[in-house]
């Protein structure tokens, strides 16, 4: 029994390990689309929420009790299968991400040797949950919204792989641990110094790859009305809500493991060892929302030129500079 | 020699890959800025046809205004463009006034030069928070809609109504302004420069918002003549007709302001044009303001102007001579407007706003018809999108502000 | 020389007469020679902007001016060069309501046209696209005329069915089970 108990200890100890972290992202997530509330509302000399719980803080609670008791409802032509499915396909794609991020020196779910490469595959398979909601839901704005995503997607995708195989050569490595660690052992402690295209590169297309103004085109409010999710409604409409903000979320831990030094900070806070990730993650979901309530919208072919033209040719250049240094030294 | 592209597509492709893709945008649809409803053939993103639908705001309001009196009529002109109902009001009051021959005190002219542009200023407004939360820029939206209410206050202020305003009236206005109002008048004016100011630091020189204008359906001068643009879209183009200046009503021969003209016809020039005409507008009531000080006092309604109770018919008591009992009093219908038609046209915020009254003599018009701005620009959109993409279309209907409520009638 | 002395000394006859009211010009001109006379304004007189096209229905006219026809259909010019404004008026019998179209010399006359012919039932002649525009396609009658009621009796005669359509495109599932909406 005891054996039985020690062979499966480790294994239970991930189950719970996940179940928190799966949990507390649920909560960063919930209190993000607070956060963009209450900050667009200031910034747009409004209030945001403000009336659920003291100063509105019970707002994510209620908008969750609300959609779930809301009516479920699928439109007569719809593949009804695949219509099921979509949202699902989005947020797992979006949390399994999260696996992999080194939230802390010992602290990471799957310490596994490709981790960028799990990263980057998951954020392209998000992109099936889009598109197959814009084929299945039996509407032409959804039809458009998922082509315009399956479009984005795939040239955004290049270009922030190809901003990350810079890291990939400082580093040495694929796993984000190993990459966190080379970084704090660099002379720049951080990789956004030397690697500044590719950190510039990646920001812009991570807010393209999570469907993010300026570049959300394939939700466009004011053309598609609401492009790929038009038809969703309730719960499956809150899974696809969740799945953005939980993309927002992993790409601005991706972005903090491999640019901004993950877990380092200039001191130790005791006790707190997470504190100095979180701390960058919130600066980069502040510029994220920030961003928002700032850009106007990109046209479609203007993402488009400005994907290929300007941030994979950065990126390769980026690459080009990143191998020579490299060779050099 | 080798097929073109084009052919062989035809060739191989099965008859159901031909149809184009076709799109309903509207009427229900967060920017077709009410119900306008377009029928849009695309291929991919580029638009191949659009052909709008219109009618579904069609109240019949010149079937209406025919079967009821002069001043019943001028309520029915606020609800054609609710974002500025007193220029609205103002251009029926001129057209009638003109049929009646009457002669508008001065101070009375002050004022409804101030609220029809003040009723420019909140248009304009309302038009830039759209147009810009169309093209995805959502901050601009709140700034603008904090100024426009107000304005909204203050027309609230001048006669109890935000919206739909009804304060001219046939030979003047309803009420005096009192002190309060042109003291927070003047305080508007003082500082809505540095809120113009404000919004174009959001936008003006933002990249994106750049791109989205910039060349974005270009109308050379002539065509857009033809096409009947008028109105800040005529001048984007950079045709420099405003009835203001050519055909002078109310108090703007006496006031001094530019007509702002664009180069190039396109969006970002229509955006440019309306930007400058919203300072233009602030000079003019500004202006305006200073002047009333020298009118006070002074009445604000015409001499025998109708009001609210204008008869539909009136009857003269006249003596006449009866073949048999001597004498007897009979009564004989008199014009209450003089026979005539007029057209008259004002400088709307969207455009040339035109009324044609026919009068019969009687106490109702015999035929009102209203050229609205809105209908002539809705009618060249189809040549203003054509070869565009989707998101270009959300940017015409915004660049050429139309508002459905006029459109339909 | 007036608009009205040039007009009447290239066109002659086919001038009808001329009026004015409140200090505007109106010129009547036959519809015979309408597209010859607008582009004659348009192309030598300067008259760029059409401001205005419309009808008017004068059945049980009481003013003083006789009308001989039953409609007319106005069009209002302004020149900018010349800043002047004139209208153009066409008498059009109520048995032949037809009109030579100003399409091409003008764009915007077209929806102008449409408007036009769904309010009153005019036809214009040369129009490339005259449909209904205000009303829906089927609609009977022009509301305009002097002659429609401004209450009509009798429903729409597509009302009950597109209420019926509506309601039907309005099922939805909801979990398992159909339920009937509108």
């Amino acid at each position: 029994m005891e054996a039985i108990l020690k062979a499966a200890l480790p294994g239970i100890i991930l189950i719970v390990e996940a179940l928190v972290l799966l949990v507390v992202a649920l909560l960063h997530v919930a209190y993000t689309t607070y956060a963009e509330r209450k900050v667009i509302g200031h910034m747009q000399q409004r209030l945001g929420p403000n009336r659920v719980g003291p100063r509105g803080l019970l707002q994510p609670i209620a908008d969750v009790v609300k959609l779930l008791t809301k009516e479920d409802i699928v439109p007569l032509g719809a593949d009804k299968g695949l219509f099921y499915l979509a949202p699902f396909i989005s947020l797992v794609a979006g949390a399994t991400s999260l696996a992999v991020i080194p939230i802390w020196n010992r602290f990471v779910l799957a310490d596994v040797n490709v981790g960028l490469l799990v990263i980057l595959a998951l954020s392209s398979l998000s992109s099936y949950g889009v598109i197959l909601a814009g084929w299945s839901s039996n509407s032409r704005y959804a039809f458009l919204g998922g082509l315009r995503a399956s479009a984005q997607v795939v040239s955004y995708e290049v270009a922030m792989a190809l901003s990350l195989v810079g890291v990939m050569l400082m580093a040495g490595s694929m796993n984000l641990s190993e990459i966190v660690k080379a970084q704090i052992s660099s002379p720049f402690k951080i990789y956004a110094l030397p690697q500044i295209i590719g950190f510039f590169v990646f920001m812009i297309s991570a807010i393209a790859e999570t469907n993010r103004v300026p570049f959300d085109l394939p939700e466009a409010e004011t053309e598609l009305v609401a492009g790929y999710f038009v038809e969703y409604s309730a719960i499956r409409f809150a899974l696809f809500y969740l799945a953005e903000y939980f993309g927002m979320v992993v790409m601005s831990a991706v972005a903090v493991t491999c640019f901004l030094g993950g877990w380092a900070g200039p001191f130790e806070v005791p006790g707190l060892p997470f504190f100095w990730f979180l701390i960058k993650l919130y600066a980069l979901l502040f510029f994220y929302i920030w961003v928002r309530a700032t850009l106007p919208r990109y046209r479609y072919d203007q993402l488009m030129g400005l994907g290929w033209k300007v941030l994979i040719p950065l990126a390769l250049l980026n690459i080009v500079i990143t191998g020579g240094l490299k060779l050099w030294w | 020699m080798a097929p073109t592209l084009e052919l062989y597509t035809r060739k191989i492709g099965h008859p159901e890959w031909e149809e184009p893709f076709v799109v309903n945008m509207g009427p229900q649809h967060p920017s077709t800025h009410g119900v306008l409803r377009l029928y849009l053939e695309l291929d991919g993103e580029t638009v191949v046809r659009c052909d709008p639908r219109i009618g579904y705001l069609h109240r019949g309001l010149e079937k209406l205004s025919e079967n009821m009196t002069y001043t019943q009529a001028m309520v029915l002109t606020d609800r054609l463009d609710y974002i500025s109902s007193a220029a609205n009001n103002t251009g029926y009051c001129l057209a009638v006034e003109k049929l009646l021959g009457l002669e508008v005190p001065r101070r009375a002219r002050l004022l409804r030069t101030i609220v029809c542009e003040m009723a420019r200023i909140s248009s304009h407004l309302l038009w830039l928070a759209t147009h810009a939360l169309d093209i995805g820029a959502m901050t601009v939206f709140l700034y603008c809609f904090r100024d426009r209410e107000w304005l909204l206050d203050i027309y609230e202020k001048i006669c109890g109504a935000r919206l739909t305003v009804s304060y001219p009236r046939i030979g003047g206005v309803r009420l005096d302004f009192t002190s309060e109002i042109i003291d927070e008048l003047y305080q508007f004016t003082e500082e809505f420069p540095t809120r113009i100011t404000d919004y174009e630091t959001l936008i003006d020189v933002n990249r994106i918002w750049l791109r989205r204008t910039k060349g974005i359906a270009v109308v050379p001068p002539e065509k857009a003549l033809n096409m009947g643009l008028t109105g800040p879209s005529l001048r984007g183009s950079g045709v420099p007709y405003d009835v203001r200046k050519f055909r002078p009503y109310d108090a703007y021969d006496e006031v001094e302001f530019e007509v702002p003209v664009g180069k190039n016809g396109d969006t970002y020039d229509r955006y440019r044009v309306r930007m400058e005409e919203m300072r233009q507008a602030n000079r003019i009531i500004r202006q305006c303001l200073d002047k009333l000080a020298q009118t006070e006092g002074e009445p604000v309604v015409a001499e025998g102007a109708p009001d609210l109770l204008m008869p539909e018919k009136k009857k003269a008591p006249r003596a006449v001579p009866h073949p048999k009992k001597g004498f007897m009093v009979k009564g004989e219908e008199v014009p209450v407007v003089p026979e005539g038609e007029v057209y008259v046209s004002i400088e709307a915020p969207k455009g040339e706003l035109g009324y044609y009254i026919v009068s019969d003599g009687s106490g109702k018009p015999w035929r009102v018809r209203v050229r609205a701005p809105s209908f002539v620009h809705i009618s060249a959109i189809p040549e203003m999108v054509k070869g565009h993409m989707v998101a270009d279309i959300i940017a015409v209907i915004g660049t050429l502000d139309v508002v459905l409520g006029e459109c339909d009638r | 020389m007036s608009v009205v002395e040039i007009l009447k000394e290239k066109f002659g006859a086919a001038i009808l007469g001329e009026e004015t009211t409140a200090d505007q010009l109106g010129i009547y001109v036959s519809r015979e020679v309408l597209p010859q006379v607008m582009r004659f304004l348009h192309d030598e007189l300067d008259f760029k902007h059409l401001a205005d096209l419309c009808g008017v229905d004068y059945l049980g006219w009481k003013g003083k001016r006789k009308k001989a026809e039953r409609f007319e259909v106005v069009y209002n010019l302004y020149s900018l060069s010349r800043r002047e404004l004139i209208r153009i008026k066409v008498p059009i019998p109520e048995s032949d309501p037809r009109v030579p179209s100003v399409t091409s010399i003008w764009r915007v006359a077209n929806w102008f046209e449409r408007e036009c012919y769904d309010l009153l039932g005019i036809r214009f002649e040369g129009h490339p696209d005259l449909r209904r525009l205000l009303m829906p396609e089927n609609w009977s009658g022009h509301p305009l005329r002097k002659d429609y009621p401004l209450e009509p009796e009798e429903e729409w005669k597509d009302y009950a069915e597109l209420r019926e359509k509506a309601r039907e495109l309005s099922r939805y599932e909801w979990g398992d089970r159909r339920v009937r909406g509108g």
